[in-house]
């Protein structure tokens, strides 16, 4: 990594920023409501972004900066098995296109905000309400903080040091989103979309050319892992169980963060979800050709500190230093998106479900939003602070944990659209048991996301979210028999026919 | 419930059955079996998708209203 710094990557990179901090508090004025001081339209955009806005906000905030430097990175250190991201994110739309729409429809339909908000609605419990929105908030901290890792990655790679640059572009994001709300990531997102298709799309055409094809970046790649002693650009036998399970559970992990619901929620109808279904793969395409830069970075002789420099390293080895800074700095703006739609997701679950249920209930509509308003704030400090405090691994931790953790508001969330078969007590003590017993597996192994289930003679390693859901679904299941039905509190009652 | 739905099993089985993709040969355009094979995924999902959605248009299941 060089660190002297390279004033046209960095006078790109600052055009770039200023560009978009424009356009953030420009935003508010962007298809613009009678006031922006009501949560529906602070926290969702007034609920009409239609497939085209859709794509690039959902795009932008569940493809992070953070999995543009992590996923090459793990692929760099492990090889074949970084690549679970590409499975996982291809089954992730069969479920979006199936169940997102039935799910919008009964937001739309009670004016909902939140996960948390459709759970109260379904089951008439507030102690299951809270269960799912505290899980939603303590999920997505550390998915922020993991925002920042990525920028401090990029700004480092600028060769600018200190905190500094770090807490001023946090802080520029936090005012942008105070006043716009949901519609400054959702137009900073066409910028930052587009740019991350323009790098990665340069990347994979020009750096094999200089690397002398795809063949010989595999075969570099693989030479490498054979001379460590570790990995492979084929997985193991013991590692395919793993791999599976992994790109599974996140798949049904992913929709269930604050994050991705509020881009849900924010749009206009099913048919957009539905839509949007079919044409988001194209960011798993761009994802699984990134992820590819890992093993550039060995057939190009990379020498790192961390496997987290291998994206900038690479940029700043290959490119001039004019695209490099223009590659820096879409991946800080594509910090920015999934950290303001964060902690929009968190801010509204907050206001909806802890402040208006428990300490102002006749709250208005405008006292919500500025309620929201605040706390997206805060949220976003405390992610700095853990930043610039914390070890990066204790946010990195913690995310693993957080994926672990929002998996278990799943059946909660997701049977109730389907059937009336399941408890809200049952559903509540579920997601205790996996909560619990996940994150004392997940602890007692030194936080690493596989367990191995060990029965006699016979095991099998697992990723430790799907042994938590599969016992958190017994549960609740088991009791479920025993309890007599829920009173819900929604319109409508019928779980809609598919 | 209409049958099409069974369709979007398909990438799920294609996916998570790893030891049939888990291989180096065949390779194509210089990317090992198991890369390209999990890359092919995406525009045949993206197609089992469209071709969901069309079906359940015509059959009247679904409109651009809801």
């Amino acid at each position: 990594m060089k660190t002297e710094i390279d004033y046209a990557a960095l006078g790109v990179f600052l055009f770039f920023f200023v560009l978009v901090t424009l356009l953030g508090f420009v935003a508010a004025y962007w298809r613009r409501p009678k006031t922006l001081a009501h949560i529906d339209e602070w926290g969702l955009g007034g609920r009409q972004f239609g497939t085209w806005i859709t794509w690039f906000l959902v795009g932008g905030d569940f493809y992070t900066a953070y999995t543009v430097i992590a996923v090459p990175a793990l692929v760099y250190a492990t090889g074949a098995f970084g690549f679970f991201a590409l499975p996982y994110t291809i089954i992730v739309y069969p479920f979006v296109f199936a169940v997102m729409p039935i799910l919008w429809k009964v937001a739309k339909d009670n004016n909902y905000v939140t996960a948390a908000d459709v759970v109260h609605g379904r089951y008439g419990s507030r102690g299951l309400e809270l269960a799912v929105a505290a899980t939603g908030v303590i999920a997505t901290m550390p998915y922020i903080a993991l925002q920042l890792v990525g920028m401090a990655a990029v700004i480092q790679a600028l060769g600018l040091t200190g905190e500094l640059p770090l807490i001023i572009a946090f802080l520029v994001l936090a005012f942008y989103t105070y006043s716009s709300g949901l519609r400054a990531p959702a137009l900073i997102a066409f910028v930052k979309d587009v740019m991350i298709y323009i790098v990665v799309l340069v990347a994979i055409a020009i750096v094999p050319f200089k690397l002398g094809g795809y063949g010989a970046v595999f075969q570099a790649a693989q030479a490498a892992f054979e001379a460590k002693g570790s990995g492979g650009i084929l997985l193991a036998p013991a590692q395919m169980v793993p791999y599976a399970s992994l790109a599974l559970v996140s798949a049904l992990a992913a929709f269930m963060y604050p994050h991705t619901l509020t881009g849900i929620f924010a749009s206009r109808s099913g048919d957009t979800i539905r839509k949007n279904a079919m044409l988001l793969p194209a960011y798993t395409l761009l994802l699984g050709l990134l992820a590819l830069l890992g093993y550039m970075g060995h057939a190009a002789g990379l020498k790192l500190s961390h496997n987290n420099d291998v994206v900038p390293a690479l940029f700043q080895t290959l490119f001039p230093g004019w695209f490099a800074g223009f590659s820096f700095a879409a991946i800080a703006i594509g910090a920015l998106v999934p950290a303001a739609v964060m902690s929009i997701g968190a801010a509204n679950l907050f206001t909806r479900n802890f402040w208006k249920a428990y300490v102002n209930p006749q709250v208005t509509p405008a006292g919500e939003a500025q309620v929201a308003k605040i706390t997206s704030m805060l949220v976003k400090v405390g992610a700095l602070l853990v930043i610039i405090y914390l070890p990066t691994q204790f946010a990195l931790d913690l995310q693993l944990l957080g994926g672990l953790w929002i998996l278990q508001t799943f059946p909660a969330l997701i049977f109730g659209l389907f059937t009336r078969f399941f408890k809200a007590k049952a559903l509540l003590i579920g997601w205790a048991v996996g909560f619990v017993v996940g994150t004392y597996l997940a602890w007692s192994d030194g936080l690493k996301p596989l367990h191995k289930l060990v029965y006699g003679d016979w095991n099998v390693t697992l990723y430790v979210g799907l042994i938590a859901l599969t016992l958190n679904i017994l549960v609740a299941a088991i009791l479920s028999l025993f309890l007599p039905a829920d009173r819900p509190l929604e319109k409508d009652l019928q779980a809609p026919a598919t | 419930m209409s049958p099409i739905w069974l369709l979007l099993i398909l990438p799920y089985i294609g996916l998570l059955w790893v030891p049939f993709y888990n291989h180096a040969d065949p390779e194509f355009l210089g990317f090992p079996f198991f890369y390209w094979y999990q890359l092919a995924w995406v525009p045949i999902t993206s197609l089992l998708l469209f071709f969901v959605y069309r079906s359940l248009q015509r059959g009247g299941r679904i409109s651009h209203e809801d």
